[in-house]
């Protein structure tokens, strides 16, 4: 398979490689086609959002108001602060352009004259290099007023981040962006009627954003044949942990888990076993080793599998691992990462880590089990963005995977501590 | 005060943005770049500077893990200790900074050469284990050696 975001074309970040191999010609194509037909074609390719919940892209633009005075913004997502994620940097860094080119593309045909690039302030190597491709496009007036000729003006600015996984989260982002702290807003209002500064506003993954060059040119009938039929296209997938060659693999949806970790990532690290995967990013339900034979990396089968696509970040821990230890640390990110506004997930999460630690400790008991298990279960779905979901199932999916871990570590002697009982089940006596 | 230099980015950036307020983060770099570090007093200046509450500067600047609002030393090493670099022996790489350099992790040497951190994952996973310096370059694929070599070249400069 072609690769088509990351091909291996020497120096194709710089301007006149990227023209040299094509580059802008969709652009040029979508200029003359009527801003409506992109969408149709977008949607009828059924490229899907990379950036975790796999949203249907075109879909999400035609939610965009056609009739309003207010202006329109694209925010592309480049906060990536997902653990285990690692792939738009490398657009920023070997194919800058053709980033560029789909956010433009996504901005003529949303009718949008502003796109903010939001990316993690501790990319600046990444953000120079970004901001030296878009002064290029400046230069050759793909971006600015009336590009190419045509009637339609477009300014394309980053804006750094400064550290909070948080902001990823699509209206955390536009708080940010506003000089606010990252706090997610209440849904709805949705973004497309009430965005940044109150405008209509459509947030994109910059992996997505790459993808819609691709499905112009070539056309939505054979973009949508590529991988999954429900999630086709290929994915930048990046494999890290205990793997021999760790790295960003770009391959179609669909692809064997095992022929990612085996046949690409090289295999086990001293040909061990594997005890457990996390297959798309640290929010992601785990895996076990055993489970992974036959597995797909696309969205439905991952769903089917019990778990999700998320980011693409596959994360392989081989038979020695102490993987109570791994999901410690995982939830302790958590803790750190919740912005504070919902209880359940500020409190929750911390609580979480807690337990976990006793296990770490030797102090945790099989009713500290079921403790976790019911704090987990009250973060998920009580929060205003999803960041309390993604430290639930891990932990909710680990307890179920690898109940034997915690029967191994659980102290042997009973505690002479009363037993912590949740809030939420005392009774009161009136 | 930010310097002629900075003050005249601020004016560039001014049209970017629809409101002053947006231009807070942007300000809050220039900052950090020429002072360091955002202390108490430039939190004030820069309230002043974009017409916001001093609380709401003060709110921003402890929200986000970047912003420094305590002095911090010449080298400010960042390590990684989430998930994929534990796997790879991140904290070895840790610990053995704190002990070559004496220091525990957020302190600083009394040199005030290096501040040592631990930062959640910073996007390098396929090249753990890693350590990022002066919220600037990556250092990937780390081990002791390596670090012990980078050591040497900062303790000399
Ligand atoms: C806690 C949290 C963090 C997120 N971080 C990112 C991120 O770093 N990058 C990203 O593209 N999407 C992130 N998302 C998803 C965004 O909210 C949003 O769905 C996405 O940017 C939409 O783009 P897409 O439709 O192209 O995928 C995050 C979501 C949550 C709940």
């Amino acid at each position: 398979m072609e690769k088509l975001i990351l091909p291996d074309i020497p120096h194709l970040r710089h301007i006149d490689v990227y023209e040299m191999r094509g580059g802008y010609q969709a652009l040029k194509k979508a200029l003359g086609m009527k801003p409506d037909d992109v969408i149709e074609e977008v949607k009828k390719s059924n490229l899907r959002g990379r950036g975790g919940a796999c949203f249907p892209t075109g879909l999400k633009w035609s939610f965009m108001p056609k009739q309003t005075t207010k202006p329109k913004y694209l925010c592309a997502n480049g906060d990536e602060s997902e653990p285990g994620t690692f792939k738009d940097r490398a657009i920023f860094e070997f194919n800058p352009h053709l980033f560029i080119e789909g956010a433009i593309i996504a901005a003529y045909a949303m009718g949008v004259k502003t796109i903010y690039t939001y990316v993690r302030g501790e990319y600046a190597k990444w953000i120079t290099l970004l901001q030296k491709a878009v002064d290029d496009a400046y230069a050759k007036n793909y971006l600015g007023e009336n590009i190419l000729g045509s009637s339609f003006s477009i300014e394309l600015y980053s804006h750094k981040g400064a550290g909070a996984y948080i902001c990823g989260e699509e209206s955390a982002l536009m708080n940010s962006l506003e000089g606010d702290r990252g706090y997610p807003r209440v849904k709805p209002p949705f973004p497309a009627q009430n965005g940044l500064w109150g405008c209509p506003t459509t947030i994109n993954n910059i992996e997505t954003l790459a993808n819609v060059p691709i499905i112009i040119n070539k056309g939505w009938e054979w973009y949508s044949q590529i991988g999954a039929p429900k999630h086709p296209g290929t994915l930048l997938y990046g494999i890290s942990g205990h793997v021999n060659k760790p790295g960003i693999y770009e391959l179609p949806t669909g692809v064997l888990l095992t022929d990612l970790i085996y046949k690409y990532a090289g295999g086990v690290l001293g040909n061990k076993k594997i005890k457990a995967v996390i297959p798309g990013g640290s929010s992601t339900m785990w895996l076990r080793g055993d489970e992974i034979d036959g597995v797909k990396m696309d969205a439905e089968s991952l769903k089917a599998a019990g778990t999700a696509i998320g980011t693409g970040g596959v994360i392989v821990m081989d038979e020695d691992t102490d993987i109570l230890k791994i999901l410690t640390r995982i939830t302790h990110f958590y803790h750190h990462e919740s912005c504070g506004q919902c209880t359940p997930c500020r409190e929750g999460c911390g609580w979480m880590e807690k337990i976990l630690n006793r296990f770490l400790e030797g102090e945790g008991t099989m009713e500290d089990v079921d403790l976790l298990l019911d704090v987990a279960n009250n973060i998920e779905g009580n929060t205003i963005c999803a960041l309390g979901d993604a430290a639930a199932w891990p932990v909710q999916s680990f307890i179920k995977k690898f109940r034997d871990e915690f029967e191994r570590r659980a102290k042997k002697t009973p505690s002479m501590k009363k037993p912590v009982k949740p809030p939420h089940l005392v009774t009161l006596e009136v | 005060m930010l310097s002629e230099q900075n003050l005249k980015k601020l004016e560039e950036l001014k049209k970017r943005y629809p409101t002053t307020k947006a231009l807070l983060l942007p300000v809050l770099w220039m900052a950090q770049e020429q002072f360091g570090w955002i202390s108490l007093d430039t939190m004030k200046y820069v309230a002043d500077l974009l017409n916001l509450p001093f609380h709401h500067v003060y709110g921003v600047v402890t929200f986000y893990t970047m912003f420094n609002s305590k002095p911090i030393g010449k080298y400010h090493i960042q390590v990684c200790t989430n998930v994929s670099c534990m796997l790879r022996g991140a904290e070895n790489i840790r610990d053995h900074i704190c002990r070559r350099l004496n220091v525990g992790i957020n302190e600083t040497t009394p040199d005030r050469t290096f501040t040592v951190t631990e930062v959640e994952c910073l996007g390098s996973c396929g090249t753990a284990p890693m350590v990022q310096v002066n919220n600037d370059e990556y250092y990937d694929n780390l081990n002791l050696e390596k670090v012990n070599k980078l050591l040497e070249d900062w303790s000399k400069k």
